[in-house]
């Protein structure tokens, strides 16, 4: 069984006019609903522009093939934060915090060089055995025979050990980062105390005077191999001003966090709506767990859009982009392209092809911690395997109020005693 | 058919033919040898299908794009012998081409 269509809402969506369909709307994503309005997006205008809506005119690039040419055109389609970043929302200059995922060559070069030898192979190979020892840990102390938020407890806990040990960040203190990475994401009009741009910055800076007294106690160290120490020692990233430094702490916060989070949380979800496919995975783990693992990442598309900016103009999918213009890549939408994906709505644990997804990104800015993502997910789903036969999903999930980010804050779940 | 030789990280070796005019990426790709995974699918887009070239073949492999550089200079583990050989066109000339997969790229 698959993700019910629901003929109700697909009638409601063919009938909005076409010009004012508007996929920006956080709502579409914390009701998933959003599939058949970028199905019609598609299929009647796979470069879509929509001239009105809560965050200004904006063109949507829906398809598979056309998203790959703006994420590898960054001559054309720029990143620069002054020019408004990665995100939908443009934010005032004050708010604004560099990082490389928000600069163009040569500076976004130099920058991501620094950090990126903490998600090479070797060091991998090093991870592999502290993540394997952790989720060991995570999964022998979760409850049996009662209800529990597999979120908070599995989720959550797995990805910020990660990330406090990426950054050797005080071990105790670890549940800071993850509240420093929703802080950073969340949405000022989703119900949360962060209801706007300025008490989002009153937070923000507690993390950064955090992470300033980390970094003064790195840059007076022997240079080591953590993030922060790589940061603090690096040629080009030493002399970060300190929205930078912010800029780029946040950055890689979220990356390593949000995105493996949710992707845990809903590769669950998916195998409990998918019985069959759930039954593949027990009847043989060692075979199936490395095509699931990329499937459960591109059906989650953690990262529901990222935004470019033309510097000049441009044809995409037959529509005339000006400079100046805010083009939006929804990768949610792309990784349910039927012409570059086959059956794409269906989540296939041993698919064909399963890492051909854009839920990484391509181009330069392609996820720098994609192989390291991987390695979680696949230690998570071995060590629950040798476990768990089952874990019963109990309840429906809640999903995060967010356009960026597609989230999963709560999923009830019961293993068997 | 022009051949191949495909060297895996821990040295197992694939000689295989590849037609004039497919990527030496696909060569891989079609006749499922680990270690060159290709996510993007030929676009030079996503450095998962770097390889090192022997150097006596280098040179005939011609030149990187400027879009291979910049994709390559993020890859783990550059050489001066690196590419990608999604950007590699086989030629009747590259017959005989042997090349070595880097660590990790599974």
């Amino acid at each position: 069984m698959n993700a019910p269509v629901n003929q109700d809402l697909a009638q409601e969506v063919a009938a909005i006019p076409l010009d004012k369909i508007d996929v920006s709307d956080p709502r579409l994503y914390e009701t998933d609903t959003w599939g058949p309005y970028f199905a019609r997006l598609r299929r009647e205008a796979p470069v879509h522009f929509c001239a009105e809506s809560y965050f200004g005119p904006f063109w949507s690039v829906t398809k598979y093939k056309d998203i790959m040419q703006v994420d590898v055109s960054h001559q054309i389609y720029s990143s620069e934060t002054s020019l408004g970043g990665i995100t939908i929302r443009d934010r005032e200059e004050k708010y604004q915090r560099p990082s490389f995922i928000t600069m163009d060559p040569p500076r976004h070069d130099e920058h991501r060089k620094t950090v990126s030898p903490i998600v090479a192979p070797g060091n991998l190979a090093h991870l592999a055995g502290t993540i394997r020892e952790r989720a060991a840990k995570i999964l022998d102390e979760l409850p049996r025979g009662e209800t529990f938020d597999w979120v908070d407890r599995v989720s959550i806990e797995l990805t910020t050990q990660m990330l406090a040990t990426l950054f050797d960040f005080p071990f105790a203190d670890r549940r800071k980062l993850t509240y420093w990475s929703d802080v950073a994401t969340v949405d000022v009009n989703a119900g949360t105390a962060i209801d706007s741009e300025e008490k989002r910055d009153e937070v923000l800076q507690e993390c950064l005077a955090c992470f300033t007294e980390l970094w003064n106690q790195r840059v007076n160290a022997e240079p080591r191999n953590d993030l922060l120490s790589m940061l603090a020692h690096g040629e080009s990233t030493r002399n970060l001003t300190p929205k930078e430094f912010l800029g780029t702490v946040i950055l890689l916060i979220v990356g390593g966090n949000d995105t493996t989070r949710n992707s845990i949380s809903g590769g669950l979800l998916a195998l409990s709506r998918n019985p069959a496919e759930y039954r593949k995975l027990r009847d043989d783990p060692a075979r199936i767990i490395p095509t699931m693992v990329p499937e459960i990442i591109r059906y989650q598309s953690p990262i529901i859009h990222m935004r470019r900016t033309a510097i000049a103009d441009a044809e995409l999918g037959g529509q005339h982009i000006r400079k100046g213009d805010k083009v939006i890549m929804w990768y949610k939408s792309g990784n349910r392209d039927d012409e570059a994906i086959e059956n794409p709505d269906a989540f296939i644990v041993d698919r064909a092809r399963p890492r051909q997804h854009l839920s990484f990104g391509f181009g330069i800015h392609r996820c720098v911690g994609n192989r390291l993502a991987e390695l979680q997910l696949t230690i998570m789903w071995e060590e629950i395997m040798k476990r768990f036969p089952t874990i019963e999903v109990v309840g429906e999930p809640v999903r995060l109020y967010s356009n960026f980010i597609s989230g999963i804050k709560h999923l009830p779940v019961r293993i068997p005693a | 058919m022009p051949k191949v030789t495909y060297i895996e990280y821990n040295g197992t070796e694939h000689v295989v033919d590849v037609p004039v005019g497919t990527s030496v990426m696909r060569g891989a790709v079609d006749n499922n040898i680990p270690g060159i995974d290709a996510d993007c699918g030929g676009e030079c887009a996503c450095a998962t299908c770097h390889v090192y070239i022997e150097p006596e073949w280098f040179a005939k492999t011609g030149a990187r794009s400027s879009q291979e550089e910049s994709m390559l200079s993020f890859a783990a583990v550059t050489q001066d012998n690196s590419r990608l050989s999604c950007q590699i066109e086989m030629t009747a000339e590259l017959d005989g081409l042997v090349l070595r997969m880097p660590e990790g790229q599974h």
